[in-house]
């Protein structure tokens, strides 16, 4: 079928597209302006839910598992598929590389889910609609093509396609210490990039051909390097960079890990890189927000499996028990900093961080148990963290404050707010059969089950983290009563109680799923088992370096 | 020795056609009596020149690379003609098209002295010419000197304004102690090898390292504390024309004083001459045997004599210190024109730091910068000229809601700002990227301490680039009515930020005529290392010769 080479490419560059008829439309403005019409602000919002529909309706695709007869969806045993590629540039090697495996197809459909719901909520938007879709619209093509990009290089390109975007997104629709926020985030992930960029340099002059391992481009010819992450873990994989030449005394394969490792532990964002994200998510406006904490943070773990732990899985081994060690710290610190949050979407950004740190536990733990849980942790967190993002729109909306200790006895003046308010809580927390549940107890117990050579220091980390969930479920219950349980607050006796359509149809779909997802995870493990058990497998059969 | 023939005037075409313009220039200056016709014929006047000239400099490449005799020296071997050169030629013309063009734009150049104005841009120009054809050390202070010397009285040309006569002279007192340290490194190479011309300094130097070693074929310990300090002074006269620190004082004040047409090819125009003379003068002197179709590269790809010279040392520390000066200098400029003048310094030390390297793919990467910074930087002054034009100032808060007032102005901002910064999809990531490439392919320990220093400086750079786009997008602006900014400005700011964002998706026309270009700067193929130490490479000529033989003397 014609879509199958194509789906990747109409999935990534379909919004961009959309973001393009919108500059056009926008530039035929003043002529219509003349005629004496106006283009009403409605448009470019159709443009854009179309843009982002579309790839959301591809995804399907791959998630099928034989929903129409005759059309293969994602085959999970299948390796690398839906592949498009060719060559990009012959100077340098470097290919047009789009394909989704294992590790990245549940990014895929997150993203275009996730992009599709934020550009669903971002009904609020009226300063200057058209260019804050443009945007909306190119970011969500920077996030599509990381998740798809096969290629090292056009990796680095789409990852750095999207920082702009964004700089713009929360500079000009964001709170009140917007440009703060907005240059701190620039400024952080730049500054993780370019360490990223020295080592992607490093990785392509360091990769050769090595037995049974031929360097081609896709036209069959022969390379001396390659950019190709495919080949670039099977190199690594075979030894090759374990076996380089050090770099300032060090071995090869730690410098390339740290540099890499910074790169993406900003995006993720662990502690101590952390502090771009509370400033971000306060200030960003929702749908935005709901982008950063739904897809965003997930680029870093989703580089990390990519690079670190599939080219230099020896370098992984080593740095395991550190990177567990800023886990355990993540998921700590951050649920405690959380206690003492006043404001609603700040607490909410330091859930994130909290969250977030389940998945590098589990990463670093390398069993397949515990990677396939950092994976659905990912997928979990993607789900359930816009809900609460867009749940702390919907208030903010309404009363123009996030302060919790402002609120009280919302309950019984919005049930149906509250009742939502209170399943992606449960949901984040982890209450058994809903979705946040299934990652952190896989996490937890595939952790537990780690390597010997992890020590039994390293179950005290497992332990702690476990613990810390105590921590999760005080802060999220002692939000709950002060929200919505005790005396109303009549200041907010005006309010408009119930919810507006578009608040159902960005809250209810994702409530749906992280019940959905709780009761019946089978469908995305059955997706990412294979792939991530391969890599697992990979990790834990390399030498330490 | 090759002397004087009328059919070497065929090869200096290029330089004869701009010289005509120039002449031709200062004669319609006075024969046109209509001031504001006056401009607008001159102006074509100079394109056509500008033009012509540039066809005849790709007409001599084309001729080269096919003949397959890439270097011929005429005049006594003073100028080098060669496909680099020629391509630094194309390269200076377009500059000073642009150039051109924003000054026709400009409201800060009276119409009355338009034909001087341009006569003197060419003039410059034509020095420009001269510094990438350079072959011996008279011509590469005689081009420099006139580059120089145009370029004070460009830098006042606003007679009746302060700042400007500051500039011209503070400019001029740096560029006379520059040139004095200069000629008094030149005096040194003169004094060890006993020639001027750069390629038989070259040979004089292999002598001079010790013959037993020589004939081995390894050329060890070419560097003596002597050459180090010619070399070294000779650069002081080349880094202060390309603004390395320390030799970057006058630059900020130049940069604001002078008329911002002029600021913009300042910016560009000598800098990248500069780098086109360092990279003649390296090679020339440094590359045992070129002046042939090709010489042994080091195993790792490297320059042999570069090995041994202490570059890292000399140039590797100015480059980091400039590119750190530039940009921690930069951040606190409310002066729009003022920052980018520490940008295009600190540009300056990205570009160094490949000379550190001084590999084939590090020169194809200064080479490909250099192109791509011409684009990037002269848009971003473009955009500084009509901003100033048009509101009458260029601080920071001159720029405010400009994104309002003059979208598409904005927007190429932004595009020519984040490309200075070094973001992909944008040329200036590419640049950047073959930069850092070459340098990290290297492998050594203080190259990696380099790259890091850049790319960290190229992070922080990203804070007060958006300090600009901060004024234009993220605050209100001070006026609302949009700013009529007129066609011309954006046809020209257009015109250079479509190269930006296509050059950032598909360069690869532009890489390989570069690579042909240096393509006599590089091995037919490497030799393996066995072979080129058991192999004993036939002595270079005892008596360094002067001429420039097309085989080559070791081949």
């Amino acid at each position: 079928m014609i879509l199958d080479a194509y789906l990747l490419s109409l999935m990534t560059f379909l919004p961009a597209a959309g973001g393009l008829l919108i500059l056009l439309v926008k530039a035929t403005e003043p002529l219509v302006n003349r005629s004496g019409a106006k283009v009403p602000p409605v448009v470019f919002r159709a443009i854009a839910l179309v843009a982002t529909g579309l790839p959301l309706v591809l995804s399907l695709r791959l998630m099928s598992r034989g929903w129409w007869p005759g059309v293969a969806g994602f085959d999970p045993s299948g390796g690398t598929q839906f592949v498009h590629h060719f060559v990009w540039m012959r100077e340098f090697n470097i290919e047009y590389f789009l394909g989704v495996d294992g590790l990245s197809v549940s990014m895929v459909i997150l993203t275009a889910l996730i992009s599709f719901i934020a550009c669903l909520a971002s009904v609020n938007i009226h300063k200057k609609p058209a260019a804050y879709y443009v945007l909306f619209l190119l970011l969500e093509t920077g996030m599509m093509g990381t998740f798809c990009a096969l290629d090292m290089f056009m990796f680095y390109v789409f990852w750095e396609v999207m920082l702009l975007p964004m700089y713009f997104l929360i500079g000009i629709w964001g709170g009140p210490r917007k440009e703060y926020a907005a240059i701190k985030f620039f400024l952080y992930t730049l500054a993780g990039s370019v360490l990223m960029l020295l080592a992607v340099i490093a990785l392509y002059y360091t990769s050769r051909p090595m037995a049974g391992i031929p360097l081609t481009l896709v036209d069959g010819t022969a390379v001396e390097h390659t950019f190709n992450l495919l080949k670039l873990a099977e190199l690594g994989q075979a030894g090759l960079f374990a076996s380089a030449t050090p770099i300032m005394g060090f071995a090869f394969t730690k410098i390339i890990f740290i540099g890499l490792f910074i790169g993406f532990a900003i995006k993720v964002p662990m502690f101590p890189f952390h502090t771009w994200l509370p400033d971000a998510h306060v200030e960003a406006p929702t749908p935005i927000s709901v982008i950063l904490a739904g897809v965003l943070l997930k680029m870093g773990p989703y580089g990390m499996l990519r690079f670190n732990w599939g080219i230099l899985p020896d370098a992984t081994k080593w740095a395991a028990y550190g990177v567990a060690v800023f886990g355990a710290i993540n998921i700590v610190y951050a649920a405690f900093v959380c206690m003492a949050q006043k404001d609603l979407k700040k607490l909410i950004a330091y859930s994130s961080v909290s969250h977030m740190g389940f998945v590098l536990l589990g990463m670093a733990a390398c069993t397949p148990q515990a990677i396939t849980g950092a994976v659905f942790q990912m997928w979990g967190h993607g789900i359930v963290s816009p809900m609460l993002f867009l749940i702390a729109g919907v208030i903010y909306e309404r009363a123009h404050t996030r302060d919790i200790e402002g609120f009280g006895g919302l309950a019984s003046f919005m049930p149906e707010y509250a009742g939502l308010t209170g399943l992606a809580f449960f949901a984040s927390l982890g209450l058994p059969g809903l979705i946040g549940f299934v990652g952190e107890v896989m996490v937890f117990l595939g952790s537990w089950g780690a390597p010997a050579t992890m020590g039994t220091g390293f179950r005290l980390l497992v332990t702690v983290s476990a613990l810390s969930v105590i921590i999760t479920a005080a802060y999220y219950l002692w939000t709950m009563q002060r929200m919505f349980l005790g005396r109303f607050n009549e200041k907010w006796k005006d309010l408009h109680a119930g919810l507006t359509v578009t608040e159902r149809l960005t809250l209810y779909p994702l409530g749906v799923m992280s019940l959905f997802f709780g009761i019946f995870p089978l469908p995305i493990f059955e997706l990412i088992n294979p792939g991530i058990h391969l890599l697992a497998r990979i990790v834990v059969g390399t030498p330490s370096a | 020795m090759n002397g004087f023939s009328f059919i070497d005037l065929r090869l200096l075409l290029p330089e004869l056609l701009l010289a005509g313009t120039v002449l031709i220039l200062f004669a319609g200056d006075t024969l046109l009596p209509d001031p504001v016709h006056k401009r607008r014929y001159l102006t074509l006047l100079a394109l056509l020149g500008l033009l012509a000239s540039a066809a005849a400099a790709l007409d001599l490449s084309a001729l080269m690379l096919d003949y397959g005799r890439p270097l011929t020296a005429i005049f006594t071997g003073q100028v080098a003609v060669d496909p680099i050169a020629m391509l630094f030629k194309v390269l200076f013309a377009a500059i000073t098209v642009v150039g051109v063009l924003t000054s026709l734009l400009s409201d800060e150049l009276p119409d009355k002295h338009m034909g001087e104005y341009y006569a003197l841009l060419l003039s410059i120009c034509f020095g420009m010419f001269l510094m990438a054809s350079a072959n011996d050390l008279l011509m590469v202070y005689l081009a420099l000197e006139l580059v120089s010397i145009v370029s004070f009285a460009m830098a006042g040309y606003r007679m009746h304004d302060k700042r400007s006569s500051e500039a011209a002279l503070k400019y001029v007192i740096y560029g006379g102690a520059a040139s004095g340290a200069m000629l008094f490194g030149m005096s040194l190479l003169y004094g060890m090898v006993g020639t001027t011309e750069l390629t038989a300094i070259n040979h004089g130097l292999v002598t001079l390292s010790g013959a037993p070693l020589v004939a081995a074929g390894i050329p060890e310990r070419v560097f003596p504390l002597m050459m180090v300090v010619a070399v070294t002074l000779v650069f002081v006269g080349i880094g202060y024309k390309i603004a390395v620190v320390p030799f970057h004082m006058w630059s900020p004040d130049v940069y604001e004083g002078s008329p911002t047409p002029f600021t913009g090819f300042l910016s560009v125009g000598p800098k990248a001459a500069g780098f086109a003379l360092l990279l003649r003068f390296f090679i020339g002197t440094l590359i045992p045997g070129s002046g042939g179709p090709g010489y042994d590269l080091d195993v790792r790809g490297v320059m042999p004599m570069a090995v041994d010279m202490p570059l890292p040392a000399v140039i590797g520390i100015i480059a980091a210190a400039t590119m750190t000066v530039g940009n921690l200098a930069a951040i606190p400029q409310n002066n729009v024109k003022r920052m980018l003048a520490y940008s295009s310094i600190a540009h300056a030390g990205y570009l160094l730091m490949g000379f550190v390297v001084l590999s084939p793919s590090a020169l194809h990467a200064v080479a490909f910068y250099l192109v791509i910074y011409f684009v990037m930087n002269i848009g971003a002054f473009t955009v500084v000229q009509a901003v100033r034009d048009r509101t009458g100032g260029e601080e920071l808060h001159d720029f405010r809601g400009l994104g309002q007032r003059a979208p598409l102005l904005a927007i190429a901002m932004v595009i020519f700002l984040l490309s200075l910064t070094g973001l992909p999809p944008l040329a200036g990531f590419i640049g950047k990227f073959y930069l850092f490439a070459a340098v990290v392919k290297r492998n050594e320990l203080w190259y990696w301490v380099l790259a890091m220093i850049a790319v960290v400086n190229s992070a922080v750079s990203l804070y007060y680039y958006m300090r600009v786009a901060r004024a234009m997008f993220l605050t209100e602006p001070v006026k609302d009515e949009p700013l009529n900014v007129g066609l011309g400005y954006h046809v020209v700011t257009t015109a250079l930020a479509v190269p930006v964002l296509v050059l950032g998706l598909y360069w690869a026309p532009l890489s390989r005529s570069i690579t042909r270009s240096l393509s006599f700067y590089r091995a037919p193929a490497v030799v393996s290392p066995v072979a080129a130490t058991t192999t004993p490479a036939p002595a270079p000529a005892a008596v360094p010769s002067p001429s420039l033989a097309p085989a080559g003397a070791r081949h």
